[in-house]
């Protein structure tokens, strides 16, 4: 017995209230793509449909905006820092998983606490830090105080800790050693949690917004989150190269999305499921 | 004995790189702020002004008004968030041909960066630009809903909602599918309507999910910065004004003085605390966590 199969009139009325509730939902993206693909003098002219089509205002808003510095840019810090995180995260998880060493409960729920502390309590000081170092503007500041995560490790070592310590204690007498054990076994059987974990840093620093405004001021660092700001304030009488702007940095994300909804949807519930 | 102490060598080596970090980046400024936040800061040094200031910070107008306007965002946001998150994943959540269509929509906006939603929003609501202005009239046409002092805090909802309804269904779809099946279909057995099942098996079994998410979204909440600085930049009249723009934004009386700025930042962490201890100490109770 199929009880959520829907049958007749309910399931019309079910993909009806679906499709309603998708248009709403797509609708301001669909705006965006709309007006991003028509001449600046055309975005007030029937907004709702694709007239006069031009690739020319993307491209205005590339040079405009400076988005191909900006794209690096975001590449550059969100890459550096989510293979340090992963890296950073794989060694101290090994650590609380598989090593015996006095104060081990003491250490681990020290690094756990610091996932209380929020961000925004933290960045005056920090930014301080970056102008005595003189960082302001640079890649130092914007990598250098993310290259670890306590959510990463204690991710890690969840799935470590699923790993039968026996084969930790064979690999180590077979003369794997426990690097060899590390690289070779556990690693490759977490490689869903990493994966997971290597695509929501890569997304939470992609994402960041107010750290890189503090930090920089020269344009020549902007992300694509500070560059669209720049652009709106800069282009504030050009409402479509802000937006063709906003279609160009919100692409890239899309495309790696949809390529890795699984390991997306595990990062997100991880915190959601019991255990 | 010896295998002891090689363990201890190895930890303390794997541990040093994400220890010196947590402890430079989040450790010390932390306690560093508590001691900040007691200063007045010009441009080149700091003063002590003692700990009475943050006595008089939190009773200050506008940490007060930012703090109800705080307060008052997340009680619009993460309500309706929720609900919206649960209906478009119980919506989607029968087998359907094409049903995936449908969840690959819900969950895209996960795909937009606070940067990205806030000024797609911000065009979306523009008096001059949008054509929602167009069709709703009245106080979206002049001053324009993000202008409007009645209307300010509701746009900016407005965008953070749809922001976060990717998050939000997907997190729900992935709890509803850890709902055991034959709860269903003894509850139908049982004689229980569509809505009486949604009632009393979902949402229960769900209860774990939803305390995750009603957390997340609430911290969000509170830390909302991006979308304030690229709608409203705070205004109009400080009706945006949340706890973290007072703490970061620009144009207020905390902006060029980091003591200020380290007062209003430790004061939030301490709102944020008590609320997850709330929040925790309220709604676990009510959560079903399975046996």
């Amino acid at each position: 017995m199929a009880i959520d199969q829907v049958y007749g009139a309910r399931k019309v009325g079910r993909y009806l209230l679906l499709t309603f509730m998708a248009f709403i939902v797509i609708f301001p993206i669909y705006m965006m793509v709309v007006g991003a693909l028509k001449p600046g003098n055309k975005v007030l002219v029937n907004p709702l449909l694709p007239t006069d089509f031009t690739t020319g205002t993307l491209t205005e808003a590339w040079r405009a905006g400076h988005l191909g510095r900006a794209l690096w840019n975001s590449a550059y810090v969100a890459v550096l820092i989510t293979l340090a995180q992963v890296i950073t995260s794989i060694l101290a998880a090994y650590a609380f998983a598989f090593l015996r060493f006095p104060g081990k409960t003491f250490v681990f729920v020290a690094f756990l606490a610091t996932l209380l502390v929020p961000l925004e309590a933290t960045l005056t000081v920090n930014r301080r830090t970056m102008q005595s170092l003189s960082w302001i503007n640079s890649y130092k500041a914007l990598t250098i105080p993310f290259l670890a995560t306590a959510f990463g490790i204690f991710m890690i070592r969840q799935v470590f800790l699923t790993i039968p310590k026996e084969m930790h204690e064979a690999a180590s007498m077979d003369g794997l050693g426990r690097l060899g054990f590390l690289w070779q076994v556990a690693v490759p059987l977490s490689r869903p949690t990493i994966g997971a974990l290597t695509l929501f840093s890569f997304l939470t620093s992609w994402n960041q917004y107010l750290w890189p405004t503090l930090v920089t001021t020269n344009e020549k660092f902007n992300t694509v989150q500070t560059g669209l700001k720049t652009l709106k304030l800069a282009a504030i009488d050009k409402p479509n190269l802000v937006i063709a702007g906003t279609v160009i940095v919100a692409l890239p994300i899309f495309v790696v999305l949809i390529a890795f909804q699984r390991q997306l949807i595990r990062g997100l519930t991880a915190g959601a499921v019991k255990g | 004995m010896k295998r002891k102490r090689r363990d201890s060598g190895l930890a303390a080596l794997m541990l040093v790189p994400s220890g010196v970090i947590l402890l430079l980046f989040v450790v010390y400024p932390l306690i560093k702020a508590v001691w900040l936040g007691q200063q007045r800061c010009g441009v080149t040094k700091c003063t002590n002004n003692g700990f009475d200031q943050y006595l008089d910070a939190f009773r200050s107008n506008e940490f007060q008004d930012a703090l109800i306007v705080t307060a008052k965002y997340a009680l619009i946001t993460v309500p309706i968030g929720l609900v919206l998150g649960v209906a478009l994943a119980v919506l989607a959540d029968k087998y359907m041909r094409g049903v995936g269509i449908f969840r690959t929509i819900f969950s895209s906006t996960v795909a937009t960066s606070v940067a990205v939603a806030s000024v797609m929003w911000f065009f979306l609501l523009n008096p001059q630009v949008g054509v929602l202005s167009e069709w709703i009239g009245g106080i979206a046409k002049t001053p324009g809903l993000l202008q409007d002092p009645r209307s300010a805090l509701w746009a900016v909802s407005a965008s953070s909602i749809w922001a976060n309804l990717g998050f939000t269904f997907i997190v729900v779809t992935a709890g509803l599918q850890g709902v055991p099946k034959d709860l269903y279909e003894s509850a139908y057995v049982d004689g229980a309507g569509g809505f009486s099942r949604f009632t009393n098996v979902t949402l229960p079994m769900i209860s774990p999910t939803l305390l995750f998410a009603t957390v997340v979204l609430t911290t969000r909440a509170f830390q909302s910065f991006g979308e304030v600085d690229l709608l409203t930049e705070g205004g109009p009249l400080g009706k945006t004004t949340t706890l973290t723009y007072l703490a970061y934004g620009s144009g207020l009386p905390t902006s060029n003085d980091d003591g200020l700025r380290a007062t209003v930042s430790v004061l939030l962490f301490a709102v944020l605390l008590a609320l997850a201890l709330v929040q925790f100490r309220g709604l676990e109770k009510r959560v079903h966590y399975g046996n």
